[in-house]
């Protein structure tokens, strides 16, 4: 096995270095260029791209497809997995063949339930959950088997990630789960969109104390508001995602036309009311369809890989 | 005693038994036939049972993890609504916020719902599950 794809992310977390990670918003092409061009724009701010697997249940350009593209612009992705449309069969093909094209990082999730998209009539697999999605793949890693047992010719070289959303309930339970989530194979995590400061420190505070104060990386999931409208959509349609009202109202303020540089300027405080708690490793910034923000975000908290290396 | 303490006890009453019982009877047809008929006429109208038969009741709070709609046995999606509620099912409670509220509730399984829970067997499905893991046979 070569090096040559060994995973950036990993060693930065592991050496301790705060990290930024972003979004690309997976464009509805048949074309590598209208990815590659999105990727482009957020490759000088961040260490690592995530790319979603269909998210919100609606088909978008394919995960091993688009990390594959990022590679070939050497640009490290980190892939999503979720459990909805696969089962062990499907998922341990598709990460093995993810990792021969470069794919290092793989990120599991639960997934939307179809209900969420633009296909609702769809059957939905759930064969694995978030959980067992990472035991399985860190069985592969470990073992350089499949469940069944049968070999691969050697071991994969994953560095796994998984999800944590404090902001929803049961949220005595989330420091545990993630904890669970490290058992079972995820050496780091990225948050959901985080817009309440308050609710994510105490869960920092119990996931401190779990862990006598060596957590494993958590990355704040952050991400700007284009508008108040586009706020209360995100309240509405994504799933886990909880915005307080004085976020919307605050950006309400604003007529229509500014609310965009609100909605920067809500997230930049977001930001740097985190980056210095202890426990957060980095920040990920999901700036869905509006790639051009992260530069702003970056920039303005400081967090630029010049400002953030040294 | 409350209902999940109450759940429990019961629980705990048919392992006993049935640990004694199904070692012995899990290879006899009408045993088995009446395992799974018994299973599906209690489980079913208590805890919505699916009969997966790999049941776990007993991690999760006595609240049973197939009921969530994405069947989820490790704890909770990041879908669940501010009030409790499931992504998929506005209405419903969330199965996984109930099973965290009643796991603190028991007595001796507090914090089994902990422990990682294998992904399921679906060969197993509708059949015993007290002799799936008593029993120890397919």
């Amino acid at each position: 096995m070569t090096n040559k794809h060994a995973s950036n992310l990993a060693q930065r977390l592991e050496t301790g270095l705060f990290t930024v990670t972003a979004e690309v918003t997976l464009p509805d092409s048949i074309e590598k260029e209208a990815l590659a061009s999105r990727a482009h724009i957020l490759e000088p701010y961040c260490d690592a791209i995530n790319i979603t697997d269909s998210t919100g249940a609606v088909p978008h350009f394919s995960n091993i497809a688009a990390a594959s593209i990022l590679i070939e612009n050497n640009i490290e992705p980190i892939i999503q997995f979720s459990c909805r449309d696969r089962n062990r069969i499907a998922t341990q093909a598709d990460v093995i063949g993810a990792h021969a094209m470069g794919v290092r990082n793989i990120f599991c999730v639960t997934g939307d339930g179809v209900q969420t998209g633009d296909h609702p009539e769809a059957k939905a697999v759930f064969d694995l959950d978030s959980v067992t999605l990472l035991t399985t793949i860190n069985h592969l890693k470990t073992t350089g088997k499949f469940l069944s047992g049968r070999e691969l010719d050697s071991k994969p070289d994953f560095f796994l990630g998984a999800a944590v959303n404090p902001f929803v309930p049961p949220f005595e339970q989330r420091a545990l789960r993630l904890l669970k989530k490290h058992r079972a194979g995820a050496s780091f995590f990225q948050s959901q969109y985080c817009f309440d400061i308050s609710r994510f420190e105490s869960f920092l505070l119990l996931l401190l104390e779990l862990t006598n104060g060596s957590p494993p990386p958590v990355l704040v999931g952050v991400g700007p508001l284009r508008s108040a409208r586009f706020a209360r959509w995100l309240t509405e349609n994504v799933p886990g995602v909880a915005i307080p009202d004085h976020i919307i109202n605050q950006i309400e303020k604003y007529p229509e036309k500014e609310q965009k540089k609100a909605g920067i300027e809500a997230c930049v405080k977001i930001v740097e009311g985190v980056k210095n708690l202890t426990g957060v490793a980095g920040i990920h910034i999901m700036a869905h369809d509006w790639e051009s923000s992260v530069s702003e975000i970056v920039e303005a908290t400081g967090l630029t890989k010049t400002g953030r290396n040294n | 005693m409350n209902k999940v303490r109450l759940l429990e006890f019961t629980y705990l009453f048919c392992l006993k038994i049935l640990s004694l019982l199904v070692p012995v009877l899990s290879e006899k047809r009408p045993f088995i036939g009446f395992m799974v008929a018994s299973e599906k006429a209690l489980k079913k109208p208590l805890f919505g049972c699916q009969m997966c038969g790999q049941c776990i009741l007993h991690y999760t709070g006595m609240v049973c993890p197939m009921g969530c709609p994405k069947n989820l046995r490790n704890g909770p999606c990041g879908g669940v609504r501010s009030d409790g509620n499931c992504e998929i099912k506005p209405n419903m409670n969330c199965t996984w916020v109930r099973a965290w509220d009643n796991s603190t509730q028991m007595m001796v399984f507090t914090e089994s719902i902990e422990e990682i829970q294998t992904e399921l067997d679906h060969s197993l499905s509708g059949t015993s599950a007290w002799i799936n893991e008593l029993g120890g046979g397919k």
